[in-house]
């Protein structure tokens, strides 16, 4: 029997669980309003190392590592890790892989790269190919502004539009195993969408239909109603993105309105200067391996549909004039 | 058919576009312009203190002007690698950007963001990655006018 339902939504026949999850976050990110939820807040932006790069691989790699010590398994026990990042190549995550020794796929969705590496790894274990598998992602502050935006000690004057890039890395640990929650218990693939956006500096408005989207195939595909979910979060939409999709919610006729926020707005408090919110793959993957898992591991939210945003463009195709595709992977966390 | 889709999607496109409008905050244009005025002219300032200063010690007027842009990129040049020049450029806009000490600070910044790939490929081959087209057309204007002068003087 085809676990697929619908054109983009597949139901797993046993939920894989969620049986550990860790987060690692910034200096900034730890004193946003969650600071007391991750596993660990770093001291500095280089984490004792000599580049930002090195360090958001250490990042990713001590996620993974302490997300698996939490269930007191070694590296060499876990069956496979799925994990991208934001970088040229996904190198945070290749140079990881190659510390962990870990079977590993690489993945790359922007910013919607927890959503993707979950859902698959989702697949590869309810499909019955492994039982123990990490899906990781991280980003880094200064390696994406680096390589998407300007030099950091340069003086530019931000628009309220453009988005702080999350240093953050996060792991969950999914296994086949009777017993226990959460369980990923369905998820969407996104389509590619492109409505003409074109400026970097407001990815938002670029990746709010594709959000919408998913959303909308999500329920169709189910025929589910918006509030089955306790609570679904997009994964880096910010304010103004997430304005948008409250706008395009009521256009696409999903009612009721949705339990819904944006782990871009909630990662931050209002006084941190981070204009419209946070963004990068670390900002679903820190609200999800910090506060939101540990809500639902005590029961205060039952089922959660997580939406990660990724805007697919690269600074080559922005300076040649090409407008920005967005994606969105949508997964479904219930306790059950 | 295609140009039909192409439409519908084009139309799609234009009002999304007007959500957008409605929704995305207005950029704080008035409260940007005076923080630039305030601190271009701060800066501006600060250079005519200079060149006075030198003139009263008994520079002339072209070597106080040069004396003075080389004080200024030197404290932008310092500024901005003690952090603290991106951290007025995000308050003061072009009024940090315009004048002489924000070419300073974009080639400052470019070399001290590279410097991690290494003197040749990093500092080297992208301290001009932000400040280079300022130059290149610097450059050509400067050729194109001094040809100018060349044919319609005398």
């Amino acid at each position: 029997m085809s676990k697929k339902q619908g054109r983009q939504t597949i139901v797993f026949a046993s939920p894989p669980l969620i049986s550990s999850w860790a987060s690692l976050v910034g200096p900034k990110e730890g004193e946003g309003p969650w600071g007391e939820d991750f596993d660990q807040v770093l001291h500095d932006y280089l984490y004792d190392e000599q580049t930002w790069e090195k360090a958001e691989s250490k990042m990713l790699k001590e996620a993974v590592k302490q997300a698996i010590s939490k269930r007191y398994y070694q590296p060499s026990e876990i069956e496979l890790l799925i994990s991208g990042d934001l970088l040229n190549q996904i190198v945070s995550a290749n140079y990881a892989a190659r510390e962990l020794s870990i079977p590993f796929l690489g993945m790359y969705g922007a910013c919607s790269t927890m959503a993707e590496s979950m859902l698959t790894a989702a697949m590869a274990v309810d499909g019955g190919f492994f039982s123990c598998v990490v899906a990781a992602v991280s980003s880094h502050h200064y390696t994406a502004e680096r390589q998407f935006r300007t030099p950091t000690e340069q003086g530019v004057q931000k628009s309220a539009t453009s988005q702080w890039t999350a240093t953050a890395a996060g792991a969950v640990l999914l296994e086949a195993v009777p017993g226990g929650n959460p369980r990923i218990t369905s998820a969407t693939i996104g389509q590619v969408i492109d409505m003409g956006q074109s400026d970097a500096a407001n990815m938002g408005s670029a990746m709010a239909p594709a959000a919408v989207k998913t959303i909308k195939a999500h329920f169709d595909d189910l025929n589910r109603s918006p509030d089955y979910y306790d609570l679904i979060v997009t994964g880096d939409l910010g304010k103004v993105g997430m304005a948008l999709a409250q706008e395009l919610f009521i256009r696409e006729g999903l009612l009721p309105q949705p339990n819904y926020s944006d782990c871009g707005v909630l990662l931050y408090n209002d006084r941190q200067d981070v204009n419209s919110g946070g963004s990068g793959c670390g900002s679903s993957a820190a609200m999800l391996c910090g506060p939101i898992l540990k809500k639902m591991s005590e029961g205060r939210i039952n089922r959660l549909l997580l939406v990660a945003t990724g805007a697919l463009m690269s600074p080559t195709t922005s300076f040649q004039g090409e407008t920005i595709p967005s994606i969105a992977h949508a997964v479904a966390l219930e306790n059950i | 058919m295609d140009s039909l889709s192409e439409r519908l999607k084009q139309a799609e496109i234009d009002e999304y576009n007007q959500l957008i409008k409605k929704i995305e905050p207005k950029p704080p244009v008035i409260k940007n312009c005076i923080w630039a005025f305030i601190v271009g002219g701060l800066i501006c300032v600060f250079g005519q203190l200079i060149i006075n200063f030198l003139m009263s010690n008994g520079w002339n007027q072209t070597d106080a002007g040069s004396g003075a842009s080389v004080i200024l990129i030197f404290l932008a040049a310092l500024f901005t690698g003690l952090g603290l020049y991106d951290e007025l450029g995000k308050y003061a806009g072009a009024g940090s950007i315009v004048p002489i000490t924000g070419f300073a600070n974009a080639i400052v910044a470019s070399a001290m963001e590279f410097k991690r790939e290494g003197y040749i490929f990093g500092v080297g081959a992208r301290i001009f990655s932000v400040a280079g087209p300022t130059l290149v057309f610097g450059f050509t204007i400067a050729v194109f006018i001094g040809l100018l002068n060349i044919l319609f003087t005398k």
